[in-house]
């Protein structure tokens, strides 16, 4: 087992880990967007997506603690790393001007916290919701059953300025994040060649602007209330 | 001084051979209980000390700078020549020991050349095994150009950096060593002197550059592998820090010094720009295959634009004379003869000391792609050095000091005249004779390095018996005194010139009277301002700081006073001998058409002088050379 | 030209630094910048005072000693170029030019802009080679060697072991540097045989000595005077994990 040790504790073990974990979260990253688009269908579309979600406890907790696992493991080895590195160079330069580093590639710890904020703020927000804790009264009518009216929440929620504007500015920090994330990844994992480097370089920008345009497209349309409540909410 | 090359007898082809049988071996077991100290790190260096050390033997290594990887070995560009024979071009280890004999222009050690050749094969091989990754064809062999004017393809090279792939070669096998801990690397370590106990090499002290601090080393043997002394012309392409104090530390203390005033002039350098020079940029000698160089019929033309002057008007002047070899002829040749253009006033460029190496006629036969795929590195680096474009306008190129061909004298199992004092690579003065022939000096560090100490090394440990000596002994305390009060003379002289003004000078002293061309007249006057700048030397020297201390100034200062001493011996030398032979031109010994003319008759023979004290002409003893292979010759290129 | 450098000087390894004001009023456009400093340190000694302690020494940009971080880039920053073959004539009269030492905990301050790069040789005697003895080896022509991967060989020896990568990094990380010496085995069948083997241990040493990780940020790229690729940190990477995961 002395294999896995060294590994963990190794540079690019710790980035690999980063990697691996960056893979999934993208993937959830991906997948929540495209879940959450399902607004521009409708009420009865989204609540029945977010119904379909919530039916199974146990995979859902478990999809839960995987994320979760993957998330905290994501944000130590970075804070391992981003320590490591900073005693790397223990007295900074003078005068340091990039080369070929990009804002956002040399800010990832930055970006990273960020979103970290964001994604409290907004855990906070959605699904536990404590910040409005009148989204919890919000039900939809489905014949003699009710079911979280989720529609009405993010309509709602993303009417308040201040909320939108967040998300929006979060969403773009997520941008440049998995900008350099993605196509780091390749590289890390070493699946980086020569002749693949330009796709794999390409990778992560596009699937940035995708993400971000999926994104912000939700706050932004509601905020310029494109998107209808449903009659007889507040 | 008792010179006795201990050549073997017998046929030249089985020498090696049979020496390697009657030679003693050391037992394996007993092999660890010999220690060696290798200084330097070179080619060298770096192959004697991994192969040392593979077979059992202590090891320290010592390198002044701060990676054994920098040694100046890495520099080479061009390539290593071997007698593989791949492409099938009538090449042999014969021709190769033939054509070194008759590049050295017939004043080298028959035998050692032929040992040259005969080893070179597995220097490729076992380079390949370490995985240097020489250039290949698309079949996936390896590839062959000719080089320096050789008639056959054996040279091997990678790139433009065959000497930097060669030199990382012996550093992996030198660091394989250095982990299992059978080398001990000292970098940033300064050999000051050598300690010679009961007549045999037993220990070196050395200045720790960084803490400027005095350490004593002992061991059963001591090998110098420290290069070449073309830094005492101030200006040449050797890298800064090169130099000759090694050597001459050991000269210094019995071992005779062979042949000093063999150097070695490139054709093909950056010529120098200014004043504030530090150092002169060589351009592979491989530019001359497609290069014409010429320079402007008349003197009028010199100021013009290259493109200006019709093609009537040029001079292609080594066409003209060695219709033959053309722009291809061997190094001191073509270096000498750029001189003489120069000299009648028909030199190129601000300083008039210039030729032009022209890529146009090559460029229009073979078109641009080629001409980049071939030397495209080396044109870019030209443009950075100088600001011009060599596709565009013709290279201004002119001769500099390269190699020593001189160096400390060796038998024929590289042993200098201290007993154990072993001498290898380009500080030794074996294998070229008076020229050395291009991608040579490579084979030499290497054949020496990997094939030839290791054995030879042994013989010496099982030859006879050593009392054990540790660095108690009073030969380190008297040594230690001696250049611990060296280095306190040279803080405190509190005059006003700098190392480097003196240097500078003591190069230009050199370069005029001792360079390319020497005759009676000039040595003899430098052999009065040589010791009249060494006395102004030790009265007005400025070197701030202190000894124990990371002082820069004080490590020139000190081979400075070493070149000092050292540019006599090498004045005395090319004063000796009155003849012109290879990289020594005295301009008294010419043929009526201006080439070298060689005295067979007086001067057949390595010249070998014994330290006499400073200021005093050294003794000078004779080894004399026979050629029963090659038959003496006049060495034509025409 | 007139200039203003901006050097930092340190006395010794835990001496406390600082970037000190020179002035020289002479400068040629034909020196090269280790010329400038030549000329600067003979107008210091000349008074009696301590020259700039920098590494140099081949001066045609081969033997790698020279370092120097010169208006915040390694090696000032131009193409394929290293310290000793820049020249001049790139700056400006009255430009303030700054020379910072490669910075880095892996490469502790010797002297003023002189580093320690003796963590590179640590890290080579971990396994930077192929395991051979002298002698005994087989034709050189015995392997035929595909020409391309040959090539791909030599892009990694290439590395003259400056350590610019180390430099440009933010994190000071060194896996460019160990990368192309993994690289450079790796295409060779004579590499080969240890290829996983050597890749862990370099990667082991490397980590020892206090380098930073990598962030994929390419500075190093950018900064490697012999245009060293960075996809070889990939192939050392994918060695590394192979070497951890799939050996037995």
């Amino acid at each position: 087992m002395r294999w896995l040790t060294n590994l963990a504790t190794s540079s690019i073990g710790a980035k690999v880990l980063m990697a691996l974990t960056g893979v999934v979260l993208v993937a959830f990253v991906v997948g929540h967007m495209i879940g959450n688009l399902q607004v521009f269908a409708g009420r009865e579309v989204l609540n029945h997506y977010a119904e379909l979600l919530q039916s199974n406890r146990g995979v859902l907790w478990a999809i839960r603690l995987f994320l979760l696992g993957s998330f905290a493991t994501h944000v130590f080895m970075s804070s391992r790393l981003t320590l490591q590195n900073q005693a790397a160079r223990p007295v900074p330069y003078v005068n340091q001007v990039p080369i070929k580093s990009t804002f956002t590639s040399r800010n990832m710890w930055v970006t990273g916290f960020v979103v970290l904020a964001f994604l409290t703020f907004h855990l906070l927000h959605f699904t536990v919701r404590v910040t409005h804790p009148e989204y919890q009264q919000l039900v939809e009518h489905v014949g003699p059953e009710t079911r979280p009216d989720v529609y009405t929440m993010v309509v709602m929620g993303f009417r308040e300025p201040v909320v939108a504007i967040t998300y929006v500015v979060a969403m773009l920090l997520l941008g440049l994040h998995l900008s350099h994330a993605i196509s780091s990844a390749f590289q890390t994992m070493g699946l980086n060649t020569s002749k693949y480097r330009p796709i794999t370089e390409k990778v992560g920008p596009v699937t940035a602007v995708i993400v971000v345009i999926g994104n912000v497209t939700m706050p932004l349309a509601i905020l310029a209330g494109k998107v209808p409540l449903p009659p007889g909410a507040f | 001084m008792k010179l006795d090359a201990k050549v073997p007898s017998g046929p030249i082809a089985q020498s090696w051979d049979s020496h390697r049988f009657e030679m003693k071996l050391v037992n394996p077991a007993n092999k660890r209980k010999f220690s060696v100290i290798v200084v330097g790190s070179g080619l060298a260096g770096a192959s004697a000390s991994a192969s040392m050390a593979e077979l059992g033997y202590e090891v320290d290594c010592f390198c002044f700078s701060d990676s054994p990887r920098r040694a100046h070995s890495i520099a080479a560009q061009g390539g290593i020549n071997a007698a593989k024979t791949y492409p099938n071009d009538g090449d042999s280890v014969w021709r190769l020991f033939y054509d070194t004999v008759k590049g050295g222009d017939f004043r080298s050690r028959e035998a050692n050349v032929y040992r040259l050749a005969q080893v070179s094969n597995h220097i490729i091989d076992q380079c390949v095994a370490q995985g240097v990754p020489f250039a290949r064809e698309y079949g996936g062999l390896l590839a062959n150009r000719s080089f320096g004017g050789a008639q056959v393809s054996r040279t091997f090279y990678a790139r433009g950096q065959t000497g930097q792939q060669l030199l990382l070669g012996a550093y992996s096998a030198l660091c394989r060593q250095i982990g299992v801990g059978k080398v001990k690397m000292h970098p940033r370590a300064e050999m000051l002197d050598l300690v010679v106990v009961n007549g045999q090499a037993r220990g070196i002290i050395v200045r720790n550059l960084v803490s400027g601090r005095l350490e004593r080393y002992a061991a059963n043997a001591v090998v110098l592998a420290t290069g070449g002394y073309s830094n005492v012309f101030y200006l040449s392409t050797n890298a800064k820090a090169c130099n000759v104090t090694a050597a001459y530390r050991a000269y210094k203390r019995g071992a005779g010094f062979a042949n000093p005033c063999y150097t070695q002039i490139h054709p093909t350098c950056i010529p120098q720009s200014g004043d504030y020079q530090s150092k002169l940029t060589l351009m592979s000698e491989s530019l001359r295959n497609d290069g014409r160089v010429w320079v402007p019929k008349n003197q009028a033309d010199c100021g013009k634009a290259p493109g200006s002057i019709a093609e009537n008007d040029r001079d292609y002047y080594l066409e003209r004379k060695y219709p033959s070899f053309g722009n291809l002829a061997p190094r001191d040749i073509s270096s000498r003869s750029a001189k003489e253009v120069c000299d009648e006033g028909r030199g190129i460029g601000p300083s008039g000391y210039g030729v032009y190496l022209d890529f146009s006629e090559a460029i229009g036969r073979l078109g641009q792609n080629v001409i980049q795929e071939r030397y495209g590195n080396l044109f870019e680096m030209y443009e950075r050095i100088t600001g011009d474009d060599p596709y565009q306008t013709p290279m201004r190129i002119y001769p500099a000091p390269h190699y020593t061909m001189g160096g400390l004298w060796v038998d024929y199992n590289l042993m200098s005249t201290i007993e154990g004092l072993h001498v290898i690579g380009e500080a030794n003065f074996s294998d070229h004779g008076a020229n050395r022939l291009g991608a040579s000096a490579l084979m030499q560090g290497l054949a020496d390095g990997y094939f030839v100490l290791p054995y030879t090394i042994g013989h010496y440990f099982a030859s006879q018996k050593q009392t054990p000596v540790t660095i108690e002994n009073a030969a380190f305390d008297n040594v230690e005194k001696e250049t611990t009060e060296r280095i306190r003379k040279l803080l405190s002289i509190g005059g006003n010139r700098t190392p480097d003004s003196f240097h500078r000078e003591l190069g230009r002293i050199m370069w005029n009277q001792c360079g390319m061309a020497r005759n009676e007249k000039g040595l003899r006057a430098a052999l009065q301002q040589i010791p009249a700048l060494r006395e102004e030397f030790w009265k007005n020297l400025r070197v701030p700081g202190c000894g124990e201390d990371f002082n820069i100034a004080l490590e020139h200062a000190g081979r400075v006073a070493d070149f000092l001493e050292f540019a006599e011996v090498m004045c005395h030398d090319a004063l000796e001998r009155n003849e012109s032979c290879g990289g020594h031109f005295r301009e008294e010994y010419q043929t009526d058409d201006g080439e070298a003319l060689r005295n067979d008759d007086e001067y057949c023979y390595s010249s070998v002088w014994e330290y006499q004290g400073v200021g005093n002409t050294p003794a000078l003893h004779k080894e004399s050379l026979t050629f029963d292979n090659v038959k003496l010759a006049v060495r034509s290129y025409k | 030209m007139k200039l203003t450098l901006r050097i930092w000087r340190q006395h010794h390894r835990t001496a406390k630094g600082e970037m000190v004001d020179y002035h020289l009023d002479d400068v040629s456009e034909h020196m090269s910048f280790l010329e400038m400093l030549d000329v600067l340190n003979e107008k210091l000694l000349a008074e009696g005072k301590d020259a700039i302690a920098f590494d140099h020494d081949c001066r045609e940009g081969i033997c790698g000693a020279c370092s120097l971080v010169i208006n915040g880039k390694p090696h000032g920053g131009f193409p394929n170029t290293t310290t000793c073959q820049v020249h001049m004539r790139h700056f400006n009269d009255g430009d303030v030019v700054t020379v910072e030492p490669w910075r880095a905990n892996a490469f502790p301050v010797l002297k003023d802009l002189v580093v320690d790069r003796t963590a590179f040789d640590r890290v080579m005697h971990s396994g930077g080679f192929v395991s051979v003895n002298t002698g005994g080896t087989p034709d050189a022509n015995a392997i035929p060697i595909a020409k391309n991967e040959a090539d791909i060989a030599m892009d990694a020896a290439a590395c003259i072991g400056c350590g610019a990568c180390v430099a440009a990094c933010k994190n000071a990380s060194a896996m460019l540097f160990v990368s192309a010496k993994i690289g450079q085995f790796r295409h060779l069948p004579q590499g080969k045989v240890e290829q996983l083997d050597r890749a862990k241990r370099l990667v082991a040493q490397m980590d020892a000595e206090g380098f930073g990780a990598c962030t994929n940020t390419y500075d190093c790229e950018g900064a490697c005077p012999k245009s060293i690729s960075a996809t070889f940190i990939a192939e050392m990477n994918r060695d590394f994990l192979k070497g951890n995961l799939c050996e037995p």
